[in-house]
């Protein structure tokens, strides 16, 4: 044995334990990774940007005293029965079948009360859903599980699935373990398979088909119901361009954070941009177009707090959605199930294998027995606490900022903290005029 | 006999009139003429009418029909009777691509070809096409029968569910996990009544059909056929 010290282990920045092990799961199983949720890698996003808030050159509203209102109108371009939200943060697209009835009667109860929209997915409508959602946004899917004229007229709006975030260009899936009898009839197909949606819908393809395809969607309807357009973040400028084109009321733009019931881990890694990225191109889209507020902006993708919904409404959406954090507040992750998470070798907070249908929350299962542990209204209330503190967090922010309207906060409200987030979102490094890749500044 | 100008009344009155017959029962019998390709022709209809359009049609006509006849004295666009949930429709000439897709129940006929993608996520529907179908037909068709008194395209039922598809021609190819399957005796049933129904009994007889169906490999993922997705 030498005196002299050891060189101590390194690891690879390359090759490190957490892409050895996929390496040897790989290696062991023949099959790639499939989970649930949104990127887990570190992405610049909303926590890169700050505000300034109020300064001699702009004077703050008095938080207790004067109002700064939160309402939105969505679907005023052609619709005759636009939608009213009290608040912009809505419930996203998630489905019966990736969820349960229970949850699902959750977001809409918690939606409800809350006074904003909840959203169906590629599983079809639920009574228990309709049934407890005040405003409730039919998804017209590329599967068409489900679809049917009755609930497009019982919907409060439609939307047009073109992509998501956490896949854009890819379908779903459905593992057999969650097709129980209910989920197999509501979809048309035989119990206990792996069911896959497709990643284009059947019957057109391109912008131009999609015009005529909404205004079947808006005969069929009478021309009542707002038309979403969903798409991943994928080529935001364009995409907006095209659903403004194609004839929609509402475009909704899904980050690569943005989550999903399951999918290959790769596709959710390194397919997409990140919202940061997406929001003030799909914004300069609508207003090149001169449809900015005309045609409203529905963003998502790792929105967690008010910062978030203040800072999205900044950059100039119009409204924000929510998925990942609604099933956390609703109970998904939570710590209190640690034991039953490390029976399933995870732990509490990093729980992401919803296709299994094991979710110890009873939340992403079709399990009866989780079933169990889920109580709708409870969760439905938490969901209404969280979407109440977003909404005051977002309130609190505009008003240091001056604002009387979250829907008057502004770019100019903004500054990045990484010369990343500065280029992404426009909005100068923190103490400087500079946004990398615009002319002029320093 | 209710007739419709669409060319002079525009496609937003007639969809709003055939709307508003859900629930009544005295105009049953409609007529809708210079129909010249619109978008969208009857669609969302909800009653049990009866509706001839004189002419050929644009996208989606029929789309999502139910409990009504529709009779296309002319060719249709892509998509006709698309989601349909029950009902018939009855096309004299050919119908462009999509024909039929994901349609959960009714009865479509296309008394002349049937363009790709026939049938398409097919999920209840009834077809049958007296001429031949184009390529990727029945694609992803969950449930129904599709019925082709002549022959089809490449990669026919790919990926297919528990559709059934009865084609009497050739097949110039079979898609992932689509193979022949037996004729049983419940099968030819069901062809002898989707033969008449749909307006072919006198041009073929249910021995002559070849059926396919799935080989339900694909339902569950399995790596050893990774070469197949």
């Amino acid at each position: 044995m030498s005196d002299f010290p050891h060189t101590p282990p390194r690891y690879s920045a390359t090759f490190t334990p957490a892409i050895n092990a996929e390496i040897r799961r790989a290696a062991a199983s023949g099959i790639y990774d499939i989970r649930g949720g949104g990127t887990k890698r570190h992405l610049p996003h909303f926590d890169d940007l700050l505000f300034l808030g109020a300064s001699i050159s702009r004077y703050p509203l008095e938080g207790y005293r004067e109002k700064c209102a939160t309402d939105v109108w969505l679907g005023t371009r052609f619709a005759k029965k636009p939608i009213h939200l009290d608040i912009p943060v809505t419930i996203a697209g998630m489905s019966f079948g990736a969820l349960s009835g229970p949850a699902k009667e959750a977001l809409g109860r918690g939606a409800s009360a809350a006074g904003t929209s909840t959203t169906t997915g590629d599983g079809g409508m639920t009574e228990e859903e309709r049934g407890h959602s005040q405003t409730l946004v039919y998804q017209y899917l590329p599967s068409r599980y489900g679809m049917n004229p009755d609930d497009l007229r019982r919907a409060d709006a439609i939307e047009v699935v073109v992509g998501q975030g956490a896949k854009p260009g890819g379908g779903g899936m459905l593992l057999g373990q969650k097709i129980s009898d209910r989920v197999a009839m509501m979809r048309n197909l035989p119990k206990g398979i792996d069911q896959r949606s497709a990643c284009r819908h059947p019957d057109w393809t391109g912008p131009d088909d999609l015009e005529i395809k909404i205004m079947e969607i808006r005969e069929i309807t009478d021309w009542e119901k707002p038309i979403y357009v969903k798409v991943g973040g994928a080529r935001p400028y364009y995409d907006t361009a095209l659903a403004v084109k194609a004839g929609a009321d509402v475009v909704v733009l899904d980050g690569m954070q943005g989550g999903t019931a399951a999918t290959q881990d790769v596709f959710i890694e390194h397919v997409g941009m990140p919202i940061l990225a997406c929001i003030p191109l799909a914004v300069k889209a609508l207003q090149d177009l001169g449809m900015h507020r005309k045609v409203q902006l529905i963003v998502s993708g790792g929105i967690r707090t008010g910062a978030d919904v203040a800072k999205a409404m900044a950059l100039g959406a119009d409204a924000v959605a929510i998925g990942t954090a609604a099933l956390v507040a609703l109970g998904d992750n939570d710590p209190k199930w640690e034991g039953e998470y490390q029976k399933l070798q995870t732990t509490a907070d990093a729980y992401d294998d919803w296709h299994e249908g094991k979710d110890p929350a009873g939340i992403t299962t079709q399990d009866p027995e989780l079933f169990k542990r889920f109580d709708p209204i409870l969760g439905g209330r938490r969901l209404k606490n969280y979407l109440k503190v977003m909404t005051l967090e977002a309130q609190t922010i505009a008003r240091a900022c001056g604002k009387n309207h979250l829907h008057n906060l502004e770019p100019e409200d903004l500054c990045s903290l990484t010369i990343e987030a500065a280029a992404m979102a426009g909005v100068p490094l923190a103490g400087t005029s500079w946004i990398p890749g615009r002319n002029g500044g320093y | 006999m209710q007739t419709f100008d669409l060319g002079k009344e525009g496609l937003r009155a007639l969809n709003s009139s055939l709307h508003a017959l859900k629930g009544q029962t005295n105009m049953t019998a409609w007529e809708v003429v210079n129909p010249k390709g619109a978008h969208a022709i009857a669609a969302g209809v909800d009653a049990d009418v009866d509706i001839t359009v004189r002419g050929s049609t644009g996208y989606y006509c029929a789309g999502m029909n139910k409990l009504a006849t529709i009779r296309i004295k002319g060719s249709a666009g892509p998509g006709v009777a698309e989601n349909m949930m029950s009902g018939t429709v009855i096309i004299d000439g050919n119908a462009s691509q999509y024909a039929g897709a994901t349609g959960r129940g009714g009865l479509l006929v296309v008394k002349g070809n049937a363009s790709s993608r026939c049938g398409v996520s097919m999920k209840g529907i009834d077809i049958v096409v007296h001429g031949s179908i184009g390529h990727m037909s029945a694609f992803m068709a969950q449930s129904g029968n599709l019925v082709v008194l002549g022959d089809a395209g490449d990669a026919l039922g790919d990926s297919l569910y528990e559709a059934r598809l009865f084609v009497r021609g050739s097949v110039k190819s079979l898609g992932a996990d689509c193979i022949e399957k037996e004729m049983r005796p419940e099968h030819y049933a069901i062809l002898e009544d989707l033969l008449k129904r749909g307006e072919a009994d006198h041009l073929a007889k249910p021995r002559e059909f070849k059926r396919y169906g799935s080989a339900r490999k694909l339902y569950n993922f399995n790596i050893d056929n990774a070469s197949a997705y």
